[in-house]
């Protein structure tokens, strides 16, 4: 059975004016169609505007379907007696680490969580030990969230989210506000917790380094799912992807130019290993 | 134009326990015309160092000299040299605030002391520099995509008439088209307004391409100093204090590794392309 | 500046004052500040120095790190001082042209300060050693009762603690959207009241617009996290009382006493 499995799914942004008469309707997710296999870990591509956090918050409920249905782990998410069983399956991890971080100390924002679902003192407690473990922030446990950098608050966000023991993990542009550094760090707590715990990792980003490990990557433009599959065949389709205001690493891009170029390099290079194998086979 | 920092130090927070020596002895030359790249990873003193540039952070030590005059002479006009060198901070959108975007633009000017007409044209100039459709123009600024209205924010900086432009992460935030369109539209303005550019990144891809050259900050102090090229060559001492080199960069040492002549310092997509194809050529002759 | 501002700060350390319950902490500083205000002798406050710098001294927190705070109400003092100073009657010290300054004066605007700035010091020894989630944990507690009367303890309790969290970054953002319209030749330090009102426009619109961005994300963060009210949490810290805490009461309640009996005695 699919972990999301999402139908004919619509979402749209109604304005209305001072009366309440509808002012403009805005379509942000149009019709998608998506299935996501427990356990895997999978990447959202697309623009600023093209739906995707849209989509991501439909996953943990805060936004319901216009039209369409939705079944996050088996349950409608339209059903409202779902609702807190859905959004205790799949946790989320917002953009920016600021306003995510609700205690003044990291153990007690992490305690957050499995303190709402009512779980049972001692429990929490073991559970905030493991989930910073986790992400390799146990030793900032009494820290003042203030004084980490972003790629720590982040995984802070991350351990608060794996302490309510989720199925599933959505991360709506995670790295979007850090550095390099924060990146990778936060990028690896992530591989691991799908490696190790078998979380399914639900990746939004923008960063096109962060999806070539994914087991598979949706992209996604004005509400509509337009490219789906492994990253080697999204990659594959540079031009594509750019008339998606999206770009390839720049290892791909290379090899892209350099098989334009007349070089028998094939589609779809993902690592640098991979393009000096190729380039040196040529030689 | 032309910028010197002379043995300039910062201490913060100083005699206490939070005390930090964020930048240590910097000596600097930023001439006129230049496309400068600033790296350094978060708490390098990058920061820290662009602000010592109009201004805004007096330096513990030392001096600033801005075309040969003392800025922390008495007297001198601190409001004016700020309109000289334009600071765009990060996420400078967080900074509009006018009900229309025109009016944002043409707050910059009129705290210079122009008149409402002079600040409209200055306004009209740098909204139409930053390419912002004249349709948008009476719009409110919130209502904007968020790669629009960092756009405003530039041109409201834009808009005093900067000798040099100092943008700090321009692209953050942005996805890849956004990010490339600011990029191409802060070189078109280096071009077309001759201002010298200071460009602070954390993508080493972004300043390989587009700056002549590159400034590293480390725990407080340059690092390094010149071409993008000469720079990547050292990627191992780069990489000893987080930063890296463009990804094309490894590659060819990698390629170079495996025997193949290619030439190591390519920093940029085009280099390392013209590089690769060349040595294959000559190895299959 | 703004960075000065340590109340509701919290300082961590390993100390007798951090180990307390919550409640007791509001229950002492309670009768600190009833203390400070009703009696008014030198012997009285006498006894409220050596209390307070009892409780520093155990807190582990440097004095010098609270004393910053009171930089923030330098103001405040100064203006009640000087009130005092001014506006108390009595022997006549100095005199010129309208303003007097009396004896009484003189001593009432002494010890105004001392116990303004006591109340402070006091106040912040508890903020500075309970996190703010402890704190409305206690006053939460402390408080249930008013929920008889439809007063929702739990939410206030929240918001508080929420209040707390974000101070420091909206100082943080304060100064950086100040640099940023500085930047652009705002001014904010030059003109009269009026003026200088206006200047503040550019500085607080972007603030406002932040907040509530800011509200709106943590809002949609802690649904994300099932938050949904008081009803049926558990707590990772639940409050208990243990035995210093029976003894800090009892160590309180003597302080109380103590000052009755110099009010009486004296």
């Amino acid at each position: 059975m699919n972990f999301i499995e999402a139908r004919r799914l619509v979402h749209e942004y109604i304005r209305r004016d001072e009366e309440g008469n509808v002012e403009s309707i805005q379509t942000a997710l149009d019709h998608v169609d998506l299935d996501i296999e427990p356990g895997k870990f999978v990447a959202v591509l697309g623009h600023n505007g093209s739906g995707k956090s849209t989509f991501a918050k439909h996953l943990n409920v805060l936004l319901t379907p216009t039209e369409g249905t939705l079944w996050v782990d088996g349950k409608d998410a339209a059903d409202e007696e779902n609702l807190w069983e859905i959004r205790k399956n799949a946790g989320m991890v917002f953009q920016n680490p600021d306003n995510q971080i609700i205690a003044s100390v990291v153990e007690e924002d992490v305690g957050f969580g499995p303190e709402n679902i009512g779980v049972p003192t001692p429990e929490i407690l073991k559970r905030v030990d493991q989930s910073l473990k986790s992400v390799g922030m146990s030793e900032y446990r009494t820290h003042s969230p203030n004084k980490l950098s972003g790629g720590q608050k982040q995984r802070v966000a991350i351990a608060g989210v794996m302490a309510m023991e989720p199925k599933c993990i959505v991360l709506d542009e995670p790295t979007a506000m850090l550095d390099p550094n924060g990146r990778r760090e936060v990028l690896s707590a992530v591989q691991r917790l799908n490696e190790e715990k078998g979380v399914t990792i639900i990746l939004i980003t923008h960063y096109m380094e962060e999806v070539v490990d994914a087991d598979q990557v949706f992209v996604m433009d004005q509400g509509k799912v337009v490219m789906e599959g492994t990253p080697r065949e999204i990659f594959s389709q540079v031009e594509t992807l750019k008339q998606y205001r999206l770009d390839v690493p720049q290892i791909t891009l290379l090899a892209d130019e350099l098989r334009k170029a007349g070089l028998a390099v094939p589609k779809g290079i993902l690592t640098r290993q991979e393009l000096v194998d190729v380039l040196c086979r040529l030689y | 134009m032309s910028i010197i920092l002379d043995h300039v130090n910062y201490v913060y927070s100083a005699g206490t326990a939070y005390e930090k020596h964020a930048l240590k002895d910097i000596s600097l030359k930023i001439e006129d015309g230049q496309f400068i790249g600033i790296i350094g990873h978060t708490g390098s003193g990058k920061s820290t160092l662009i602000q010592h540039l109009n201004g805004l952070i007096r330096a513990t030590s030392g001096a600033i000299y801005y075309n040969g005059e003392d800025i922390y002479d008495k007297g001198y006009p601190l409001q004016k040299l700020r309109g000289k060198v334009g600071l765009v901070f990060q996420y400078p959108e967080h900074q509009l605030f006018e009900t229309t975007i025109f009016k944002d633009v043409c707050f910059g000017p009129k705290n210079q002391g122009l008149s409402q007409n002079e600040a409209e044209l200055k306004a009209f100039e740098a909204l139409r520099a930053v390419g912002l459709s004249e349709r948008l123009w009476y719009q409110s600024p919130f209502d904007l995509s968020g790669g629009q209205k960092r756009r405003v924010a530039i041109a409201g900086v834009l808009a005093m008439k900067p000798e040099v432009l100092i943008l700090d992460e321009p692209t953050a935030g942005l996805d890849p088209k956004g990010r490339d369109e600011i990029l191409d539209q802060v070189v078109r303005m280096h071009r077309e307004l001759h201002i010298t550019v200071i460009l602070v990144s954390h993508s080493m891809e972004d300043v390989a391409n587009y700056v002549g050259r590159l400034i590293v900050m480390n725990r407080g102090q340059v690092m390094f100093d010149g071409v993008p090229r000469e720079v990547f060559a050292h990627y191992q001492e780069l990489e000893a204090v987080g930063l890296s080199a463009p990804q094309v960069t490894y590659l060819m040492h990698d390629l170079r590794r495996r025997g193949l002549s290619v030439d190591e310092s390519a920093t940029t997509l085009e280099e390392a392309k013209a590089s690769i194809l060349r040595a294959l050529q000559v190895g299959s002759k | 500046m703004l960075r000065d501002i340590t109340i509701g700060q919290y300082y961590p350390a390993d100390s007798v004052i951090h180990k307390l319950d919550p409640r007791t902490k509001l229950f002492a500083t309670l009768l600190f500040v009833i203390s400070l205000f009703t009696f008014r002798s030198w012997a009285g406050l006498a006894l409220a120095t050596v209390f307070l710098a009892v409780l520093i001294r155990l807190s582990k927190v440097p004095l010098r790190y609270m004393v910053k705070g009171l930089r923030a109400i330098v103001v405040i003092l100064l203006i009640t001082a000087l009130f005092n100073l001014f506006l108390t009657p009595g022997k006549v010290l100095v005199e010129w042209w309208i303003f007097s300054i009396s004896y009484e004066g003189l001593i009432s605007a002494g010890k105004m300060t001392v116990r303004l700035i006591f109340l402070i010091l006091g106040t912040s020894v508890v903020t500075l050693t309970t996190t703010p989630n402890a704190l409305t944990d206690g006053l939460e507690k402390a408080l249930r009762p008013l929920n008889a009367i439809r007063i929702p303890v739990h939410e206030v309790a929240m918001m508080m603690s929420i209040a707390l969290r974000f101070i420091p970054i909206l100082v943080e953002e304060t100064d950086k959207i100040m640099k940023a319209q500085i930047a652009r030749g705002a001014d904010f330090e030059s003109g009269n009241l009026i003026k200088k009102a206006k200047n503040m426009v550019p500085l607080l619109v972007p603030l406002f617009i932040s907040a509530f961005r800011r509200a709106n994300d943590l809002a949609l963060a802690m649904e994300a996290r099932c938050y949904h009210g008081g009803k049926g949490r558990t707590k990772m810290k639940p409050l208990q009382y243990r035995r210093r805490d029976a003894v800090v009461y009892g160590l309180v309640l003597v302080y109380f006493a103590g000052m009755i009996a110099v009010r009486i005695l004296l």
